[in-house]
């Protein structure tokens, strides 16, 4: 009987709590919204450490905490949520702290692709990008058939970034513009290719870069205070609004997401005016 | 048929009233979070007064050798003052700051290059200065100027130059091919079209917006952003105060 009358209580806190979201969405959404918010999703170890709680703890919770953005993402209406999973500095870590990390991958992968999961209640797109030939079998296999699952559906793209790193992404799309050039290339003659033409061009490598299927972030947040982006899109960010909450990954709420938009309103403008000269 | 036009005509009415009342709360929120960051520029100014004034002893004695290279994007219309500029350079050069790089979008900054090295005593261009040289003292400075053409477009070229080697091996093998593209190679192809600079550990954005403003991309893997406002309301001791975060700074590369 009490429990039953506590659930209620949970139930209309929790109908109360979607309402003042709701209706604060509502009043943001008068201003210009962002179309593409990018994340660095720092701090789940730090989290964990405060709360005397395992390292995989830390980064369950950090997963959650990745669903309910992408919930948040969808009610604000923005198109494209790209997170940094991880990098390819992280394989420096010991192998004991990998592993739980590619176990929870592999478990959530798993988990988009089932009925009623977050993919199919929001319609996303799910995206996996970087140099995912770093990873092993069974994660590729499962990454690649969760994007192939995935490809009808358009309400919202979430890119997630593994084994990523913005200066592997430059040269992989330098690589991969240069392949494309090299047919036209041998059929010009040797005084032809050494007259500085030149083949390549910052269009080829933007088309070629991994995060050419999004637009450039209108916003990027790293939790945990630290301001740096750690060789994350640095091609990308020419005008995005920078914003470094203090809280730790798993702590980011609907509140850091509000914040950083209306941050990024008073300064549209400005970044709309900068990103035209570009 | 006047029964449903007159439903219509009232829910168009109703739907005006409420945007209206939506734009006037979102201009609300809009004037709380104004009100917001005028508490916050009341309070750094004190901060920076109190800071300046070596009444904070935290902030008096900094360790700025950790400082090898600082990086400095400054608002292409805010670039033109060049007397803001040149008191920002000074107080840097005081303060110890031996290498430093100059960003501004448009490249206002790189026009002004001569005005900015004539006003300023013992800076040299980057390119230019030798390490070696004995004759370089203590408060000696170099100067780096950089513009968003820096960025992008010479990553094209450190690209075409990685080209040029990859047609020299056409009847290689993909082995052979794939070891030409590699971070190390376009690092040492853009060093080789004349845009080697190094990587600034901190990076400081004089504008409106904490945003890099396309600072080259390849350079600012790891570098420190700290957003302090527009140039014309620079502050000794908001500099001081961004150096001296900067110094407590630990990063874990990854591991």
């Amino acid at each position: 009987m009490k429990n039953a009358g506590i659930d209620k209580a949970i139930e209309i806190l929790g109908k109360l709590v979607r309402f003042v979201r709701k209706s604060m969405i509502h009043v943001i959404s008068v201003g210009p919204m962002p179309d593409h918010v990018a994340f660095i999703m720092d701090g789940n170890r730090r989290f964990a450490r405060k709360h005397n709680l395992s390292e995989a703890a830390g980064y369950r919770i950090g997963l959650l905490a990745l669903i309910s953005c992408v919930k948040y993402c969808s009610e604000l209406g923005v198109r494209y949520a790209t997170f940094y999973a991880f990098s390819i500095d992280n394989f420096k870590r010991r192998s004991d702290e990998i592993q739980p990390l590619m176990d929870l991958f592999l478990e959530y992968i798993e988990g988009l692709m089932k009925e009623g999961s977050i993919v199919s209640r929001y319609g996303i797109r799910v995206y996996f990008k970087g140099n995912l030939k770093l990873f092993s079998e069974p994660v590729r296999l499962a990454a690649e058939n969760a994007m192939l699952a995935t490809a009808h559906n358009s309400k919202l793209f979430l890119i997630v970034c593994l084994a990523y790193t913005s200066t592997d992404e430059i040269v992989h799309a330098v690589q991969e513009s240069c392949e494309e050039k090299w047919g036209g290339a041998i059929l010009l003659n040797e005084n032809e290719k050494n007259e500085g033409e030149s083949f390549v061009k910052v269009t080829d490598i933007d088309k070629n870069m991994y995060m050419a299927i999004a637009p450039e972030p209108d916003i990027l947040i790293r939790t945990s205070g630290d301001t740096r982006l750690s060789n994350f899109l640095l091609w990308q960010t020419t005008c995005t609004y920078l914003y470094f909450p203090s809280a730790f990954w798993p702590e980011i709420g609907f509140r850091h997401l509000l914040w950083a938009i209306l941050n990024f309103q008073r300064h549209h403008q400005y970044l709309t005016k900068r990103k035209k000269q570009v | 048929m006047d029964l449903k036009d007159e439903m219509q005509r009232v829910r168009l009415w109703v739907n005006q009233i409420g945007n209206f009342w939506l734009r006037l709360v979102w201009h609300f929120v809009h004037l709380l979070v104004r009100s917001w960051y005028l508490g916050v520029g009341v309070a750094n100014v004190i901060e920076s007064y109190l800071i300046s004034s070596g009444l904070l002893r935290r902030y008096r004695f900094i360790d700025v050798g950790k400082l090898r290279y600082l990086a400095i994007v400054v608002e292409s219309d805010d670039a033109c003052q060049i007397s803001k500029v040149i008191q920002l350079l000074q107080w840097l050069q005081a303060f110890g700051v031996k290498h430093l790089c100059l960003y501004d979008t448009e490249g206002v900054l790189k026009k002004s290059k001569e005005s900015i090295l004539a006003k300023l005593k013992n800076a040299t261009l980057f390119e230019e200065a030798d390490e070696r040289d004995p004759l370089l003292d203590q408060k000696h400075m170099t100067l780096e100027f950089a513009s968003i053409t820096d960025g992008k477009e010479a990553v094209a070229k450190g690209g075409n130059l990685l080209f040029m080697k990859y047609l020299k091996l056409a009847n290689s093998g993909a082995e052979q091919k794939e070891q030409i593209f590699t971070e190390a190679n376009l690092t040492e192809a853009l060093r080789a079209v004349g845009y080697g600079g190094p990587e600034p550990d901190l990076l400081l954005v004089y504008g409106p917006a904490r945003c890099h403003l396309g600072f080259p991309a390849w350079r600012i893997r790891y570098t420190e952003i700290i957003h302090m406002g527009p140039l014309k309301s620079m502050r000794y001791g908001s500099l001081v105060k961004a150096i001296y975060k900067f110094t407590m700074v630990r990063q874990n590369y990854g591991t």
